[in-house]
């Protein structure tokens, strides 16, 4: 079979939230309502949670003009289109916001997901990040600091080499919910997944 | 069971580090990026149905228009196929698409170039492709404009694209160039792209064969996303 080549990824900048939330923006009355504001559409089963953060560049600025995009399981580690909790989306889209550049989600905490091999997953959260400056969207994934146990033997930590850098994979724990903060570059650089 | 996505060709993306490109070199990740076989949290997406659609989400000439008026600019209409590695149609996918006006301008707080917003322009549209992977939209050429990176550096007329694929592991951001445009091989951003037959495939084809008559001219850009090495769910249609 003939595979043809994948058309070349571009950065998402200057202003990718022009497409992606044009309401946050300002630029209302094209479109009701920014897609991704919502994760809980209804009543599903599960614990609520908040994840907030930023995204860091090498000097240390936070971004202003980067969007996140997460995708996840329910709590029962369901996919939503495969069987997830009626009235939770799964998908979840932030642009910074525009002087803190902090990005937050409402959503629920994750189940456990198979990993291809049938071993269970720790929980986590999908992510991608794309910013003016960012060439190829970045993947990477938010896990639990509650969530030793499944942590230890999630297929994925154990096999980061670099054992001091699976920290940067692990969301930290606040009185308002979890916070992940993803640094581009620097001596604490996020881990991030060529999938 | 899946045998999951095709590996991704980083020697034909930008890499991350293109310092030309000046934003770049702070906000690209130094590290490898770790490559693990793909589960169903990459292998499965949002999946957007027509019911978040208006009427005029892929007018970009109407859809922030005051009513009776129109945006301002050449009229195009910019069609094409999304399509997976292995030639599959990708259908029932978001395709959502921003630019600058037709002077240039993007609707942007932050915008620092001269040329005049459009009124009546507001610069982003979406669709969802067909049942065959068939997407398109109506809009105005946008124009090229300068931007700070060096001293005089110009982006070649180009609309910006966001594309779901099927599951997160498709997820793709790219940039439309025009055909004939010699801006294209003069910029920076288009540069980050280490093969010039990787770029001719943002490069936009005039296809006046399926131009509107006294209205508009069209561009056909197909897109190319990651491919399954099989069908996942080959079995349910619903999860496609």
């Amino acid at each position: 079979m003939t595979r043809a080549k994948e058309t070349a990824s571009q950065t998402a900048g200057p202003y990718v939230h022009i497409g992606c939330t044009p309401n946050f923006l300002g630029i209302e009355g094209i479109f009701p309502e920014d897609l991704g504001t919502r994760m809980i559409t209804g009543e599903p089963e599960g614990e609520r949670i908040t994840v907030t953060g930023s995204v860091i560049d090498g000097a240390g600025n936070v971004l202003k003009d980067a969007l996140v995009e997460i995708w996840q399981a329910d709590a029962a580690g369901q996919f939503p289109g495969h069987g997830a909790a009626p009235g939770f989306t799964g998908w979840g889209r932030s642009p910074g916001d525009m002087e803190t550049g902090e990005f937050s989600f409402e959503t629920l905490k994750p189940g456990r997901v198979p990993w291809h091999d049938g071993r269970k997953q720790a929980p986590h959260i999908t992510v991608w990040v794309v910013a003016r400056g960012i060439n190829l969207g970045l993947h990477t994934r938010i896990y639990f600091p509650d969530e030793e146990e499944a942590n230890a033997e999630d297929p994925i930590l154990q096999r980061v080499e670099h054992r001091q850098r699976i920290q940067t994979l692990i969301a930290d724990k606040t009185d308002e919910g979890y916070r992940f903060d993803i640094r581009l570059q620097g001596e604490d650089e996020t881990i991030f997944f060529d999938i | 069971m899946t045998n999951g996505y095709t590996a991704r060709d980083r020697a034909w993306h930008p890499p991350a580090l293109t310092p030309l490109y000046k934003t770049s070199v702070a906000r690209s990740p130094r590290f490898a990026p770790l490559g693990h076989a793909t589960s169903a949290s990459e292998e499965t997406g949002p999946v957007f149905g027509h019911d978040i659609l208006g009427p005029m989400d892929n007018d970009l000439i109407t859809n922030f228009a005051a009513p009776g008026e129109m945006a301002i600019g050449p009229r195009i209409v910019v069609q094409g196929h999304v399509r997976d590695e292995f030639g599959r149609p990708v259908p029932h996918t978001l395709v959502e698409v921003w630019q600058a006006n037709a002077g240039g301008r993007y609707r942007h707080k932050k915008e620092g170039y001269l040329a005049p917003l459009d009124p009546n322009f507001g610069g982003c549209g979406r669709c969802i492709t067909d049942e065959n992977g068939f997407y398109e939209f109506l809009t105005v050429k946008p124009g090229p404009y300068p931007w700070p990176n060096g001293p005089d550096d110009w982006r070649p007329a180009h609309i910006h694209l966001s594309v779901f694929g099927h599951s997160f592991a498709q997820r793709l951001i790219t940039q439309l160039y025009f055909e004939g445009d010699p801006m294209i091989w003069q910029c920076p951003i288009v540069g980050t792209i280490p093969s010039k037959e990787a770029i001719e495939g943002l490069i936009a084809r005039l296809d006046r064969a399926n131009s509107l008559p006294m209205n508009a001219l069209c561009y056909q850009f197909d897109i190319t996303l990651r491919g399954r090495r099989q069908t996942m769910f080959e079995n349910r249609p619903e999860g496609l």
